[in-house]
């Protein structure tokens, strides 16, 4: 009941929210919204306890049958990738609302529905990571392009509306792709014997290989488009550009880590064949995506879509880690979709509070702010920093091991992607000489150092980021066990270190 | 006289024996029927100004007792032999087949007429007057007219008018003989092209409906009756079964046999609305009462869908792979002309056309897979999704038509999407119903539209068109193009000038938006009821 009731609580606290007195500026309701935020951070941490870390497989299993013709399950379960993420979800979510606490809303009488949306997205998140039927995946996963939709597209800034259905059609057509070979999946399981969706019998299906094939293309299309990797992610500039930054921090964090979690899931589990004839494929796409959200961040005028482009080259190094089918690749990117959480959180949040004092989100409109807000430039710098992978920084560790695996499958990629950590230094450093040293721009004098709210929001994220860049064996320990299973039955055996020193201790040795 | 008699008697007089009818069988549509005569009865006797209730009264009541009867008849049915399950019998002397799938089809005509009927009776938007006009004869805008309305009169006749349509709805679902079809297709339709032409405001156009839909509905009456005629040529039959057995024994692509299909096959996709023979629906679907839109777009569709996979299913079963192809193309038509032109349409009511046309190719989908279900494994056959998936849209079709009778301006409804800016601010709770249909039309999760798009999408993929389904799946992120863009205006866009007037719907209404509301929920979430039903009611008895 343990994750049921982690679904349950945040989507309770939306409908009280929505319905409880809202007090003088909407104070109960944003005080009753971060307290159910609370308490699902809580009850995650309860969760972590309950999961038995050093046994590995798919725990906290929950079963009922749902609709018995079809063949579909309401059934619940996470393995170590589900725990870290939920984690992520949860430590987000307060973090986001305690920085939207003031955020200037196109309609303040409406304040309720946009933190009651924000727990709806939640509990929505928890629900797509803990799914263990692919037909309650589906539904989850279809499902939270509905809070998304009216956060970015009514509680956005200019141009919402227009973004929130480039969003939404972006999506849905690929939530629709992946419907058809879900259907597939459905029409092959009943052949053999009776419809299932759940996971552990679709993984024992015996797919024919062209009809895999045409189910993974079905399944990757719509994770590609969520992650979102190059050529599908034109939707997410648009989006961050137009949502609030706490906003886009549940978007690019936490739901688009769907698309990458779900790569793992259900690509690679259901259709391993598939998965490793196409992984020449999208190991090149994810080296392009790298490369080319790079390229495009540092042409960007807009702080925002700066973050937003940033993202699709980390995303990238997530796909590039997935699909490189090395443990220590695998492991790296299951942690950099933690990290990266991070990471862009604190940027798109701080940014975010600068811009909402400027009144604008163009770098050229800022200049020096540094003098004038050094707390905000600091927590800009080590947001910033995280970003571009600086030792020390939580999103190092993960880049690291990507590289390291990827090295061991292809040498030219690795060494390609490995160019995007200069580029990553330069839109980074750029845009923090651009907006916080030099003169003043005296048109941004208004812009103040942060509250002591805010800084209370952003503090635990930039505290998680230096911890986790010293000790990510905290995470890695999870981790780990998910690895193994999942590159076994795809059957692909880590390659032969080229040198003759032990992979393994190599990857320790980093950690410490 | 006499002298006649002895004749006959001598020279060998035909054995003809008095039909035996099992009444029992046939049950829900005499109830149905003789709520349509009693409707008639009392316009006769009960004086005008308690007439109208008394006709609401009696069709609601009489409509729910034939529903009643409806599901004590599905409970009776016995299972039949056969490699496929199926339940039912074909009953009165060979012309109806009440099966599992027809009476299932029946209980959502009444249903789906039940509501449509509460927004037939709803009166709270023109002072007290219902929508239909008060005196037909009257040229619009005529001194006539005014005083009529002066008088307060009211065609209180539209309620027997729409029950006998029922009866026709209903006996088109069973039909087991062409002749039997024809003439349930024309109990149908007549009724209907009366009520079209009789809205109280924009006369013109609604009459301009009627004469339109009567045309061309008379027209495709003509090509059914046409096709039912080569295939008693080929057949010597118009029952489906022995036209069955003659095509089945045929030796290569007969022309009659095919021609006859052709024909039969125009008649009855005219009434589904499935391209190119969809032209009417829009203008139709516009210019009618909107209550009796919303009962053709719920009833007529279920019951003219059901007829067609009869048809198809069971009469020229034999002739699958002859038909097939063309019913694909026929959907892929179908599926792209409604998508893409709704996205063109500035009026709410004809949006709705394309969509339902839209939603007529999506169901055809299901149907064009002619998925049986095989033995041994329990999988949505095509017969069971088509009705789950009328299920979600008649729901989804009523409850919009429901809120478009509740937007007014001083010169009726406001159909002119434009008006409808900024309609969550004025009245959330009515925006949040519009918002549940057009997911549901969307196929997003949890809503029932959901539940029917994959049931449609499955069948037609078990019965070995994986690419159509590819296509139909990209057909639906296109449809949702302009649902979304109702749900843009509603919640995102300002109110244009004054904005609309949202009417205050009386307890009718409200009734109708709640039960389309909830159901579209209901089935979206817990659909397993519905889907054991429909499955549990099997195939079409031969």
């Amino acid at each position: 009941m343990m994750l049921t009731s982690l679904i349950l609580v945040p989507l309770l606290g939306a409908i009280a929210v929505m319905f409880v007195p809202r007090g003088e500026d909407n104070r109960n309701v944003k005080t009753l919204a971060f307290g159910v935020s609370l308490l699902t951070l809580a009850m995650s941490l309860a969760m972590i306890a309950a999961f038995d870390i050093n046994s590995g497989g798919v725990q906290l299993v929950e079963k009922y049958e749902w609709i018995p013709f079809i063949g579909a399950w309401y059934a619940l379960g996470i393995n170590g990738t589900g725990l870290v993420l939920i984690l992520l979800t949860t430590i987000l979510t307060p973090i986001v609302m305690l920085a939207s606490w003031r955020d200037d809303l196109p309609d303040p009488s409406r304040t309720h529905a946009y933190f009651a949306w924000m727990l709806v997205l939640q509990a929505l998140a928890i629900g797509v990571f803990a799914a263990t039927d692919v037909f309650l995946f589906y539904v989850f996963f279809e499902a939270t392009l509905v809070p998304l939709y009216f956060l970015i597209g009514a509680h956005g800034g200019a141009g919402r509306s227009k973004a929130a259905v480039k969003f939404l059609i972006y999506n849905l057509v690929g939530g629709l792709i992946m419907l058809a070979s879900i259907i597939g999946l459905y029409v092959i399981s009943t052949q053999q014997g009776g419809p299932s969706f759940l996971h552990a019998d679709l993984a024992a299906l015996d797919i024919p290989k062209n009809t895999e094939k045409w189910l993974f293309v079905g399944f990757f299309i719509a994770f590609a488009i969520k992650a979102p990797m190059f050529p599908l992610h034109t939707w997410l500039p648009d989006a961050a550009e137009a949502a609030k930054p706490g906003t886009s921090v549940l978007m690019v964090s936490v739901i688009d880590k769907i698309g990458t979690f779900a790569m793992i899931r259900w690509c690679l589990e259901i259709f391993p064949n598939a998965s490793e004839w196409a992984s020449p494929v999208v190991m090149v796409l994810a080296v392009v995506s790298i490369i080319y959200g790079a390229l495009l961040a540092m042409g960007q005028s807009d702080i925002r879509r700066l973050i937003a482009f940033t993202s699709v080259s980390h995303f990238g190094f997530i796909v590039l880690g997935i699909f490189a089918f090395t443990s220590t690749s695998m492991a790296g990117s299951i942690l950099y979709m933690f990290n990266h959480g991070l990471s862009t959180a604190v940027l798109f949040l701080v940014t975010g509070m600068m811009i909402s004092r400027r009144g604008s989100g163009l770098i050229s409109d800022f200049g020096g702010v540094q003098k004038i807000a050094p707390v905000l430039s600091g927590i800009f710098l080590v947001g910033g920093l995280s970003s571009l992978s600086l030792p020390g920084t939580a999103p190092f560790v993960s880049e690291y091991l990507v590289f390291v695996g990827t090295y061991a499958r292809s040498i030219p990629l690795a060494a390609i992607a490995a160019s995007a950590m200069v580029l990553a230094a330069l839109y980074i450093l750029l845009t923090y000489q651009r907006t916080m040293n030099g003169p003043l721009n005296p048109e941004a004098e208004g812009v103040t150092d942060l509250t002591s709210r805010e800084t209370a929001a952003l503090t635990p994220a930039v505290i998680l980021i230096i911890a986790l860049g010293f000790m990510p064996q905290i995470l890695l320990n999870v981790i780990d066990p998910v690895v193994e299973p999942v590159l076994s039955h795809v059957g692909v055996e880590d390659p032969a270190p080229r040198a003759t020193i032990n992979l393994d201790a190599q990857t320790e040795g980093t950690h410490e | 006289m006499i002298a006649i008699d002895r004749v006959l008697a001598v020279v060998d007089r035909p054995d003809i024996p008095a039909p035996t009818i099992d009444y029992g069988l046939l049950m829900p549509l005499i109830v149905v029927f003789a709520v349509a005569m009693l409707g008639l009865i009392v316009e006769i006797v009960v004086p005008r100004d308690k007439r109208f209730v008394s006709q609401v009264v009696v069709a609601v009541g009489g409509l729910l007792a034939g529903l009643a009867s409806t599901i004590k008849l599905y409970l009776d049915l016995s299972e039949t032999e056969g490699s496929v399950l199926a339940r039912g019998q074909i009953g009165g002397v060979g012309s109806v087949a009440v099966d599992g799938p027809g009476v299932v089809t029946w209980g959502l005509i009444l249903v789906f007429s039940i509501l449509s009927m509460l927004l037939f009776a709803e009166r709270s938007y023109e002072g007290g007057l219902s929508a239909f006009t008060g005196r037909a004869s009257d040229a619009p805008g005529s001194k006539d007219e005014a005083e009529a309305t002066a008088a307060r009169l009211e065609h209180t006749e539209v309620f027997p008018l729409a029950v006998f349509a029922v009866v026709g709805m209903m006996l088109f679902a069973v039909s087991h003989d062409l002749i039997t079809m024809f003439v349930a297709l024309e109990v149908l339709s007549l009724p209907l092209y009366v009520l079209a032409g009789l809205a109280r405001r924009k006369r013109l156009i609604s009459q301009e409906a009627a004469l339109k839909y009567f045309l061309l509905g008379a027209f495709a009456s003509a090509f059914f009756l046409y096709g039912a005629a080569l295939a008693y040529g080929f057949s010597g039959s118009l029952n489906l079964t022995e036209i069955n057995a003659a095509i089945t024994a045929r030796d290569d692509a007969q022309p009659l046999i095919l021609g006859s299909i052709a024909m039969i096959a125009v008649g009855l996709l005219f009434k589904i609305g499935a391209a190119p023979f969809h032209s009417w629906t829009p203008d139709v679907y516009q210019g009618a009462p909107t209550p009796v839109t919303a009962f053709m777009a719920s009833a007529t569709k279920v019951a003219a869908f059901i007829a067609l996979m009869r048809v198809f299913f069971v009469g020229f079963g034999g002739a699958s792979w002859d038909w097939r192809p063309v019913v694909w193309a026929i959907a892929i038509a179908t599926m792209l002309i409604g998508s893409v032109v709704a996205i063109a349409q500035t009026d709410i009511k004809r949006m709705l056309a394309y969509s339902s046309v839209a939603h007529a190719g999506f169901a055809l989908v299901g149907f064009s897979g002619a998925y049986m279900g095989t033995e041994g494994t329990e999988s949505v056959t095509s017969i069971s999704a088509v009705l789950f998936y009328m299920l979600a849209y008649g729901l989804a079709t009523i409850g919009s038509f429901a809120v478009v009778m509740v937007v007014r301006d001083s010169s009726g409804e406001t159909t002119a999407l434009s008006k409808w800016a900024g309609l969550a601010k004025q009245s959330p709770w009515l925006a949040g119903a519009v918002t549940v249909y057009m997911l549901s039309f969307m196929g997003i999760p949890l809503t029932a539209g959901f539940i029917g798009k994959w049931a449609v999408f499955s069948a037609a993929w078990a019965g070995g068109t994986p690419a159509l389904v590819v296509f139909a799946v990209l057909m639906s992120a296109v449809a949702a193009v302009f649902y979304l863009r109702v749900i843009v205006l509603m919640y995102f866009a300002e109110p244009v000038g004054e904005g609309p007037t949202i009417a205050l719907p009386s307890v009718l209404t409200t009734v109708v938006i709640a039960l389309t509301v909830i159901g579209t929920i209901a089935f979206g979430v817990f659909p397993g009821v519905v889907i054991d039903l429909v499955q549990h009611a099997g195939a079409f008895v031969r």
